[in-house]
């Protein structure tokens, strides 16, 4: 499989230093473009970043994940050679290999946007409260945007530049996920599922959002 | 009464320290008044707390004290709201600033400008 260069991955980065590199060098293997957003990290994640040969784009101070893919998603339209965008997380838990899947429903004109999911098939176990709270999540995106899909709260997703250009996120944190889906609706574009992975290891159970997040994503969404 | 003389003090430290030339814009003289007026009304209704009941009892309320506590909440609600807005409105102003500024300095580290040295290795 040749690299394709014109797909660039977008990884919003907020203190991931000791595994961004790893993350990086995987995906440029596949897809050379990347644009990590380091999100005001205070470790050395800037300087991972750089050394694994990723575009590094630095907020001087902590935005929020939302505002970081919106800054990504903005670098990565500049460049002309980008037709696709791909979010990407930058702890690891994506697999680079449930990308081209992803890219062929793009190439071939099914979709304009097409969203992972970790529930289509069952290589990713869930537990329980991550579940319950995940569960609620889904079914108040999809009762708020009207989208049928089955895991709204996935960061790998795949897109066209035009896609891209109306993604104009305005909520910072975490709640950003909701606002996409909706702008989605919104703009009617055609959309897609399709099965990847997450692999939860310790280390992206450890950076994981408190489930108690849950609870401020409700209230970004009401009051925003 | 010492009281008296203690909230009148107080009332007119506020007036100083809120009537120090600052930026001397314009705009704020029809603020500047309501102030001075505000802080009159204070000194009277300190110095003859009489006023403040046959206030209250023209609009249905018994005392004095009753009225200003339901005025005092009224007003909190709109400065905390006041507040709430102005604080989400300086929030995005921010978030522009700062992506803006990622931005070009992302695009001048990419042509070779480097501008900032803590982010490569010293060689």
């Amino acid at each position: 499989m040749t690299p394709r260069d014109d797909v660039c991955v977008v990884i919003p980065v907020f203190n991931e230093a000791s595994v961004i590199a790893d993350v990086v060098r995987t995906v440029r293997k596949r897809y050379p473009l990347v644009v990590c957003v380091d999100d005001g990290s205070s470790d050395d994640s800037a300087a991972a970043i750089a050394a694994a040969g990723a575009v590094l784009v630095r907020h001087p101070i902590n935005l929020g994940q939302g505002a970081a893919l919106r800054t990504g998603m903005d670098y990565a339209l500049s460049l002309e050679q980008a037709r696709y965008l791909v979010t990407f997380d930058a702890d690891g838990q994506h697999d680079v290999e449930d990308v081209p899947q992803m890219l062929e429903l793009l190439d071939s004109g099914e979709a304009q946007i097409v969203f992972g999911s970790r529930f289509l098939d069952r290589r990713t176990r869930v537990g329980g409260a991550k579940r319950i709270v995940l569960a609620a999540a889904i079914r108040y995106s999809r009762a708020s945007t009207g989208l049928s899909l089955t895991d709204t709260h996935n960061g790998l997703r795949a897109f066209t530049r035009e896609v891209a250009g109306a993604l104009d996120l305005q909520i910072n944190g975490m709640a950003h996920a909701s606002e996409l889906l909706s702008l989605v609706a919104r703009h009617r574009f055609r959309y897609a599922e399709v099965p990847v992975h997450i692999r939860y290891t310790e280390y992206s159970r450890s950076k994981g959002q408190p489930l108690m997040n849950g609870v401020n994503i409700i209230f970004d969404l009401l009051f925003r | 009464m010492l009281i008296k003389i203690l909230l009148i003090m107080c009332t007119l430290g506020l007036l100083v320290v809120l009537l120090q030339k600052r930026a001397a814009a314009r705009t704020r003289a029809w603020k500047r008044l309501i102030l001075v007026a505000l802080v009159g009304v204070a000194i009277v209704s300190v110095l003859n707390p009489e006023l403040t009941t046959e206030v209250a009892n023209l609009v249905g309320v018994g005392r004095g004290a009753d009225l200003l506590l339901y005025v005092l909440t009224a007003v909190f609600l709109y400065v905390v709201v006041g507040f709430y807005l102005k604080f989400r409105d300086v929030e995005r102003q921010v978030t522009v600033l700062a992506r803006r500024l990622a931005l070009d300095e992302a695009r001048l580290r990419q042509q070779g400008t480097e501008i900032d040295p803590q982010v490569d290795p010293a060689p």
